[in-house]
């Protein structure tokens, strides 16, 4: 590998973007394919297909035989709510591999006792985000039912390029959000339209650990699966 | 293991920068119950110093040292470990395991 490769692959991989180094597993010849580069790149379908499942591996292309070593940032998962649902939620991220933070000013919800092993940051969401980095990798899920909390999370998440955004609530709660967000704050049926609500994959969930399970599910069907 | 990952390639590249001579492996194919993934990374200076793994442990040993002739002659390698290589079954490959390492010079 040379050494300017590695450089970019390092650089990338700080600024948590996606990248795929192309190996020629016969004459040796590489390259490296930043996710920006990846519509304009003669491996186009191939490296969008190995990106999205974050898998490395070998291929036989037009170019012969090569190499794929995919680098994909790991993702985030970033709740609004330390509530019931987010005390299994949290730990079922981390399982699956996601760096998770709960935000939620009340602080009586977000303590240390309750999330003993997760980052909790009692700060309202409008000022906690930025710092915390809503970025393509990040699911965000807003879970307090409370409009002061859930709106300003809300908001940062669909200024992002965040691949899942999801908010509970019944579809009247939901109708009332749907308002505010573009009355008061300027969203389009498009920006509304990224918010999975009813939160979850209809798995009939009633405890908040299903209701967990139902979100997680959903994020990963978001994160593999081919848009459609 | 990401963050491992990614400090092993920062490595590679701080060790190359420092003037070390530096191999990097990787693992391309797994068969079986592999112990490391496809695309885990091993760094290894012309001292036999390393960082990473390729197979939990197992194939280390072999890898430091086709990484060392890598180096010298510039010339890439792909190593094949498995059940039937007796120093894979010696260090624990028997779980039916079979890994294959792709083992390039950093220039």
């Amino acid at each position: 590998m040379r050494l300017d490769i590695l450089r970019t692959l390092n650089e990338e991989r700080a600024a948590r973007r996606s990248v795929v180094v192309v190996t020629n597993q016969d004459s040796g010849a590489q390259r490296l394919v930043r996710a920006a580069d990846v519509a304009g790149d003669p491996l186009k379908s191939l490296l969008e297909k190995r990106i999205r499942l974050a898998k490395s591996g070998i291929e036989e292309t037009p170019e012969g035989k090569v190499f794929l070593t995919v680098h994909v940032p790991s993702p985030k998962l970033v709740i609004t709510g330390a509530v019931h649902i987010s005390q299994a939620l949290a730990p079922m991220g981390q399982l699956l591999g996601y760096d998770v933070t709960i935000v939620d000013p009340r602080t009586a919800f977000a303590s240390i006792e309750r999330f003993p092993d997760v980052k909790v940051i009692a700060e309202w969401p409008d000022v906690a985000l930025p710092a915390v980095g809503i970025d393509h990798y990040t699911a965000f899920v807003a879970l307090t039912h409370d409009p002061k909390i859930d709106d300003p999370g809300l908001t940062v998440a669909l200024k992002s390029d965040c691949f899942y955004i999801g908010a509970l609530g019944s579809r009247k709660t939901h109708a009332r959000r749907v308002e505010r967000l573009k009355a008061e704050r300027g969203f389009t049926d498009n920006d509304i339209g990224r918010i999975h609500s009813p939160i979850g994959l209809d798995i009939g969930a009633v405890s908040p650990s299903e209701i967990a399970v139902a979100i997680i599910g959903e994020i990963t069907q978001r994160l593999r699966e081919e848009p459609a | 293991m990401l963050a491992r990952d990614e400090d092993i390639l920062k490595a590679a590249e701080d060790w190359k920068k420092a003037g070390r001579g530096v191999a990097l492996a990787t693992v391309v194919e797994t068969w079986g119950s592999a112990p490391r993934p496809v695309g885990s990374n091993l760094v290894i200076d012309n001292e036999g110093n390393f960082l990473g793994s390729v197979s939990g442990g197992c194939v280390e040993g072999a890898v430091v040292t086709e990484a060392i002739d890598v180096i010298e002659s510039g010339k890439p390698k792909t190593l094949e470990f498995g059940v039937a290589d007796e120093t894979a079954w010696k260090v624990g490959l028997s779980c039916g395991g079979k890994i294959r390492v792709f083992v390039e010079k950093v220039e």
